[in-house]
């Protein structure tokens, strides 16, 4: 199974973010912001790496920017957890280089099926 | 699988009282149009992410109403917005009404529907003040839009599909075959190359797309659903979605590349039903709803305390050096020899210091920096002076002065009781301070800092002071005091703390509930603490609390009378004397009295009060111990003074009853039990013989 790296401020959203991909069989590595998830992914690499965006330290799109600076980073799926749906939003992510979005509220349900998108 | 989401409530709740406890703190930091990046981001984070995690978790009320002061915030943020007073008032109220909401869903109580609404419509009053209503215009496009999509009827037999990426695609992460493996899943489908694009090898980058595709997809899936396959590549890619005539049976085996045979996957129906509910709000509406109206097991809210991961390493080894001192004493005891007694004393050190250190380490676990308690206080100055038309500086010290989480419940409604006080009746009004050559800002200081074993917590202002003759006057008004005692100022201050006095001209709304100062102290003084005053007119008050730094474990004296032993919290002594009996005068009514420093001191004997046989009886040999509880002074005898230790409190109420004049008990040493003198309880018992003789006599029938 793959093995995912999530990223978000938030310990309710990571906690069930963590639940839900461990349920299905999946390697979690959790971060708080994107300074951490940076640092994490400097050491090892990922299958998936799923962020959220407003965060302290270091925004989930600046970390996509510079996960895609890693070599190791530079076809792996990006997901962005957004609230925002509107175009704008989507578009930025995908400037930074994000794979794909899942907007908020989403339930383990819907987590879980984009994930199965990416992991193909 | 489906997974249930309110093992996730409780870490929800907790983390987003303490987003807003950091957008109340921000907020109140905002001033009228200055913007600080900092501190309005982090506000905006904390909305978000409650509007985000309610919503997952299945509040949607509280994430809707939350959207509104989110979007409030985000224009701010980004500069399209001033920040002015009126934003800020309406963005706490929204805060008290989300933190309401919270609890309401936590208790699993009813919401006040009316409040909602009524800030809900504050803030979008305040939204469409501006040119901004363009927002719920784009809330409403994007509904319509959402109802044509869904109408939009799907009676083809399937989709052409022409798929060319852009060279960059798969730098984005997305990768053409899984795509086209979750078309698979929506019917039968077949995939076309064409690789005319494909360059000369020597000009080829590996990491570019040079591929195209066109794709037949036979389904009775919407367009929607093909669409979203693509949603995350449209802009990285050509497409073009057609519908398919119907004559699918004829091509199809002409076609080169069958990509995917789709009955290798059988369970595609329910899959792209799943795809389909996540693009339309519509469908997951109700599941939303059956998750909130699940009766959310009412007051499973266990209290629950965040521990540094530091506090809790800390734990882990001590823990793992107890265990290495066990093994080392278990093979010293395997086979004993007198030789190995230094050894054994050696290792019964190390555990005792190991012991020790674990007790220290764990009472830390539920030390919680004052912060908790104080950071409510910058809200109530700000809410309070603009009803009273003051001007209040509040300055806030020692936050990080930590105390135990239960002394930090009790201390905060005497803390507010406090700090309303000194705004109300301490601090004067702009005209007066200036008047009196002051600043016309007050200043409010509340500190907090340890001390021995105890934390003390000042509130200091710089107003009027106590008015003493205005005190002095309601006393004697109240029997309190004789018309002719002449008082100093000390013994003034003091009177405010006695029951049933109050010196405010009119009961306002803000301080003055009926709660006085006696309440104030009576609380302290169950905490095993003490709060005094010191007062200067027309400098100002300062109240100085004090208090054990924990309630499980406290410094005690331990006595002897009788056959017993008895345990006097040392913070309560104040000294031990040996008894003159010349000093000692007999009252009628009021027992024995004793003359210490011109000070007559009730007498109060413990063989007495606790009904014991045996112990000393003539006063010259034994010894007085003085105490002080609620400001009164009084002296036990006991027999004899023993050790000092600390003693872990053990509630007799939880394991027997309550019993007046004994406020718990302790396992000494030797494993007997001692209880613990409650002084306020001997007192009152010292006052009221008779009533506490009737109480008890109902007690026991």
């Amino acid at each position: 199974m793959a093995n995912i790296l999530a990223v978000d401020d938030s310990a309710s959203m990571r906690q069930m973010v963590e639940f839900t991909l461990k349920g299905a069989g999946h390697t979690v590595t959790s971060a708080n912001d994107g300074q951490q998830a940076l640092d994490i992914a400097k050491t090892k690499s990922f299958d998936l790496v799923i962020t959220d965006v407003n965060m302290p330290n270091k925004d989930g799109l600046s970390l996509t920017r510079d996960l895609r600076q890693l070599s190791a980073f530079k076809f792996t799926p990006i997901l962005v957890l957004t609230t925002e749906a509107g175009p704008e939003k989507k578009q930025e992510g995908r400037a930074a280089g994000a794979t794909g979005w899942l907007i908020k509220p989403f339930n383990p349900d819907q987590l879980l099926a984009t994930v199965k998108k990416v992991l193909g | 699988m489906s997974i249930d989401v309110s093992q996730f409530h409780s870490i929800f709740f907790e983390e987003s009282f303490e987003g807003l406890d950091t957008m109340e703190s921000g907020l109140l930091s905002m001033s009228e149009g200055e913007t600080d990046a900092d501190t309005i981001n982090t506000i905006f984070r904390a909305a978000h992410s409650i509007k985000g995690g309610a919503g997952t978790f299945g509040f949607s009320n509280i994430s809707e109403f939350t959207h509104g002061l989110e979007t409030l915030l985000d224009q701010i943020r980004n500069g399209e917005r001033d920040t002015t007073n009126e934003a800020v008032e309406v963005m706490l109220s929204a805060v008290d009404t989300l933190r309401e909401m919270m609890s309401a869903v936590q208790d699993a109580a009813d919401i006040d529907e009316e409040k909602v609404a009524h800030v809900s419509s504050e803030l979008t009053r305040l939204l469409q003040s501006d040119e901004e209503a363009a927002e719920a215009q784009t809330i409403s496009d994007e509904t319509s839009s959402n109802e044509t999509t869904l109408a939009t009827e799907h009676q083809q037999a399937g989709w052409k599909i022409d798929f060319k990426p852009l060279p960059h695609l798969l730098q984005t992460g997305n990768e053409p075959s899984r795509m086209f493996n979750e078309l698979a899943e929506l019917g039968k489908l077949d995939v076309e190359l064409d690789d005319a694009a494909l360059p000369h090898f020597s000009d080829l980058d590996p990491e570019a797309c040079y591929l195209s595709w066109q794709l037949r997809l036979e389904t009775d899936a919407s367009i929607e659903a093909v669409q979203e396959v693509f949603e995350w590549v449209e802009d990285d890619c050509e497409l073009s979605i057609s519908p398919l005539v119907d004559e699918q049976h004829q091509d199809t085996t002409q076609l080169e590349k069958p990509f995917q045979d789709t009955d290798a996957s059988p369970s595609t129906a329910p899959i792209a039903e799943q795809a389909v509910s996540t693009q339309s709000p519509e469908s997951t509406a109700p599941k939303v709803d059956s998750v909130k109206k699940k009766p959310s097991t009412p007051s499973t809210e266990m209290a629950s305390i965040r521990v540094g991961t530091e506090k809790v390493d800390s734990l882990v080894n001590l823990v793992g050096e107890l265990v290495i001192t066990q093994s080392m004493l278990g093979q010293i005891g395997e086979n004993f020899d007198i030789k190995m007694l230094p050894q054994l004393i050696d290792g019964l050190e190390q555990l005792e210091r190991n012991t020790r250190e674990l007790q220290e380490n764990i009472m830390r676990i539920r030390m919680l920096p004052i912060s908790f308690v104080f950071n409510r206080f910058p809200r109530l100055v700000h809410d309070m002076t603009s009803k009273l038309g003051k001007k209040v500086n509040l300055v806030l010290s020692g936050e990080q002065t930590e105390l135990d989480k239960t002394v930090m419940e009790k201390i905060g409604d005497p803390l507010v009781h406090l700090v309303r006080n000194s705004l109300d009746h301490g601090l004067e009004i702009p005209e007066k301070r200036l008047a009196a050559n002051k600043n016309e800002v007050g200043e409010l200081h509340l500190t907090a800092y340890h001390q021995g074993g105890n934390i003390v917590i000042e509130i200091s202002d710089d107003g009027a002071g106590l008015n003493e003759e205005k005190i002095l006057q309601k006393a004697i008004e109240k029997g309190l005091v004789e018309a002719d005692e002449n008082l100093s100022p000390e013994k003034i201050h003091e009177l405010i703390f006695l029951p049933g006095f109050s010196t405010a001209d009119a009961v306002s709304d803000l301080s003055g509930r009926g709660v006085g100062m006696d309440v104030v102290r009576k609380n302290i003084n169950s905490l095993g603490g003490n709060v005094e005053v010191i007062s200067e007119p027309g400098v100002g008050s300062t109240f100085t609390i004090r208090l054990p730094l924990t309630l499980a474990i406290m410094d005690g004296q331990i006595i002897q009378v009788a056959e017993q032993r008895f345990i006097i919290p040392l913070i309560s002594i104040i000294e031990s004397v040996e008894i003159e009996p010349k000093k000692v005068k007999r009252v009628t009514g009021k027992g024995e009295l004793y003359n210490i420093r011109d000070e007559y001191v009730p007498l109060i004997r413990l063989t007495n009060v606790f009904n014991l046989d045996g112990g000393v009886e003539t006063l010259e040999d034994g010894l007085l111990v003085i105490v002080e509880a609620e400001d009164r002074k009084v002296g036990l005898f006991v027999d004899e003074l023993l050790s000092q230790q600390q003693v872990v409190i053990k509630s007799l109420e939880t394991n027997f009853r309550k019993v007046t004049g004994v406020a718990g008990a302790t396992i000494l040493g030797d494993g007997t039990v001692a209880m613990i003198l409650d002084i306020s309880g001997l007192l009152t018992m010292h006052r009221e013989p008779a009533k506490q003789l009737n109480s008890s006599v109902i007690k026991v029938a």
